[in-house]
């Protein structure tokens, strides 16, 4: 019990994590530590060794080697009760296709101890609308909200979310990150994987590079990569000529003051910019790479 | 592996989760919704033997024995193949199909206790099973003039050899389905299977006149068992001369389909997966 007291406020605790299939490594040596209700962003190339290491948390995968408990408990030995604490989001199933959504929350709901109102699940999602609809013919972005509706009804404290929005229009993402935030926001712990940078930037407390099958960074979306103190690019138009010119500083302001002056007030196409979450991650990836 | 898996349950311990006789109950009522509205498996499971039962009951229409027609005979046959369709056919497929689109990968991650599941598909066999029987009956009846047994002793044995064999039977249907390697290559697998046995343990030809070494090779197998038993319910004892052994053999019937029923569960129990061979 002594090992549960220190993790007393992990909602998921890894320390070195192994897993092999036959002669390739898929994760070497993961450490990882999520304190209760954090949205924590998993990134990494295809291979890396991502849903592995989630597919372990969530009990579906065996391990070789490594400490893991998530909500107090080894997912290797999970049980009915555990199960019932953690929802779970999978990538790309297609299941329950002859069943109307109204019909598969309902069904689902009768498993869990304490679970959500199935119409409020859908309501939760935006999927009252198509509650009469079967879902087979569901888009791509509705049959994902249907699975977060069966991941959130039993009230998890945990939600994994396996790289959710694949295949969404823009304003589909964008109503997913709101229905994210919500979650978040009531309290709900969630560990979400990704392909998509700008969706751990909005979402995520946390971030952590995987590849190769190890951490190379955990921190900020802010502070990925030392992100915050990269210098700056300053550019603008020259007024003689129209050349676009560009300068890296690490002071941007006084650059700005400068140019105000020389140029005599307005400077022509003004940007600042510093490297992305993405530029900053290609970066980090390209040299494991 | 760490051994922190002492206090499993701890936190949640007092949370009393709903039965797994209430899941699988409400699991009976979903396998039904999704098979009623599956039309292809709607299709091999429930009409296809009825239109067997039509096509070779309108095409072979001489005697098996004096004063007893094929159509009596062939009723037999079908409703013992009935129990191979609804319970190993369904299951054997059914099941490699769910493992593939993500079914049972959603249902491992949900609090539903495994066994629920099952009671599922024990439910949905019964009920298709029943309705089955019911269809053939009727059919046999109205088309054929089959003539259904009056003495209570003939409707227990129909009743024991069902139920035995659906056992048998689906407990062989889940064992199975950890061969094929994919949902799609199930059915591919599985019907020429069941196709043959109907050809040799006496379905669509009459038993006592196949060569006695497919005689033999389907003795092995229980759908031989079932469609003697069936016999021995649908036609008069005076029958029993024309059976192999010179009797309905009704407990060497029940011999058999438990043996299978437990060589069914122990590689049930050991094969089955929730997951697909390569997703481990």
């Amino acid at each position: 019990m002594l090992v549960h007291v220190t993790l007393a406020d992990s909602a998921v605790s890894v320390h070195g994590l192994r897993k092999s299939y036959g002669e390739r490594t898929a994760v070497a040596g993961v450490d990882l530590d999520i304190p209760r209700g954090e949205v924590f962003a998993l990134l990494g190339p295809n291979g890396a060794g991502k849903t592995t290491t989630v597919e372990i948390l969530e009990g579906y995968r065996s391990r070789d080697a490594g400490e893991v408990s998530v909500l107090g408990v080894d997912p290797s030995a999970a049980t009915p009760q555990w199960r019932a604490r953690v929802g779970i989001v999978l990538q790309s199933v297609t299941d329950l296709s002859e069943l109307t959504v109204t019909e598969t929350v309902r069904h689902f709901a009768g498993y869990y101890p304490r679970p959500r109102d199935p119409d409020e699940g859908l309501a939760t999602v935006g999927l009252t609308g198509s509650a009469t609809q079967r879902t087979r013919p569901l888009s791509g972005g509705q049959r994902r909200r249907l699975d977060v509706a069966l991941g959130i009804l039993g009230r998890p404290e945990l939600l994994f979310l396996d790289e959710p929005t694949t295949g969404f229009d823009p304003a589909a993402r964008r109503q997913f990150w709101d229905l994210v935030e919500n979650l978040a926001g009531e309290g709900t712990t969630i560990l979400l994987t990704t392909h998509y940078l700008e969706e751990a930037e909005r979402l995520a407390d946390r971030v952590a590079v995987i590849a190769a099958g190890a951490i190379i960074e955990v921190a900020t979306p802010a502070e990925l990569g030392g992100r915050q103190h990269a210098e700056a690019t300053v550019s603008w138009t020259d007024p003689d000529g129209g050349a676009r010119r560009s300068v890296r500083t690490a002071e941007p302001t006084r650059t700005v003051t400068e140019l105000a002056a020389s140029l005599g007030g307005e400077v022509p196409d003004l940007s600042v910019s510093r490297p992305t979450l993405e530029d900053v991650y290609l970066e980090m990836v390209g040299l494991q790479g | 592996m760490s051994q922190m898996h002492d206090s499993t349950g701890t936190a949640g311990a007092t949370v009393r989760l709903p039965g797994t006789w209430s899941i699988g109950l409400r699991r009976v009522r979903i396998e039904l919704l999704q098979f009623a509205r599956d039309r292809e498996a709607a299709f091999f499971t429930m009409l296809l033997p009825v239109l067997l039962l039509i096509v070779f009951g309108s095409a072979f229409t001489g005697n098996v024995a004096p004063g007893i027609p094929f159509s009596q005979y062939f009723l037999a046959g079908m409703l013992a193949s009935g129990i191979v369709y609804t319970s190993f056919q369904n299951l054997a497929i059914s099941i490699p199909q769910e493992r593939d689109d993500g079914t049972l990968k959603r249902l491992q991650g949900t609090p539903m206790p495994k066994a629920s599941y099952f009671v599922g598909k024990v439910g949905l066999v019964l009920v298709i099973y029943v309705v089955q029987v019911v269809v053939m009956m009727a059919v046999g009846v109205t088309l054929f003039d089959v003539h259904l047994p009056s003495e209570p002793a003939d409707w227990w044995t129909f009743t024991w050899v069902s139920v035995l064999g659906l056992l048998c039977c689906t407990l062989l249907g889940v064992a199975f389905s950890s061969v094929p390697r994919s949902g799609r290559g199930a059915s591919a697998l599985v019907s020429p299977i069941v196709l043959v046995l109907q050809f040799t343990s006496g379905v669509f030809f009459q038993y006592d006149e196949l060569p006695s070494w497919m005689q033999q090779m389907a003795a092995l197998f229980p759908l031989k068992w079932l469609c003697q038993g069936m016999r021995s319910v649908f036609l008069p004892d005076s029958f029993q001369r024309q059976e192999l052994a010179g009797s309905w053999e009704l407990g060497r019937t029940a011999l058999v389909l438990t043996l299978w029923s437990v060589a069914a569960l122990v590689l049930a129990l050991r094969y089955f997966r929730f997951r697909r061979r390569d997703d481990t």
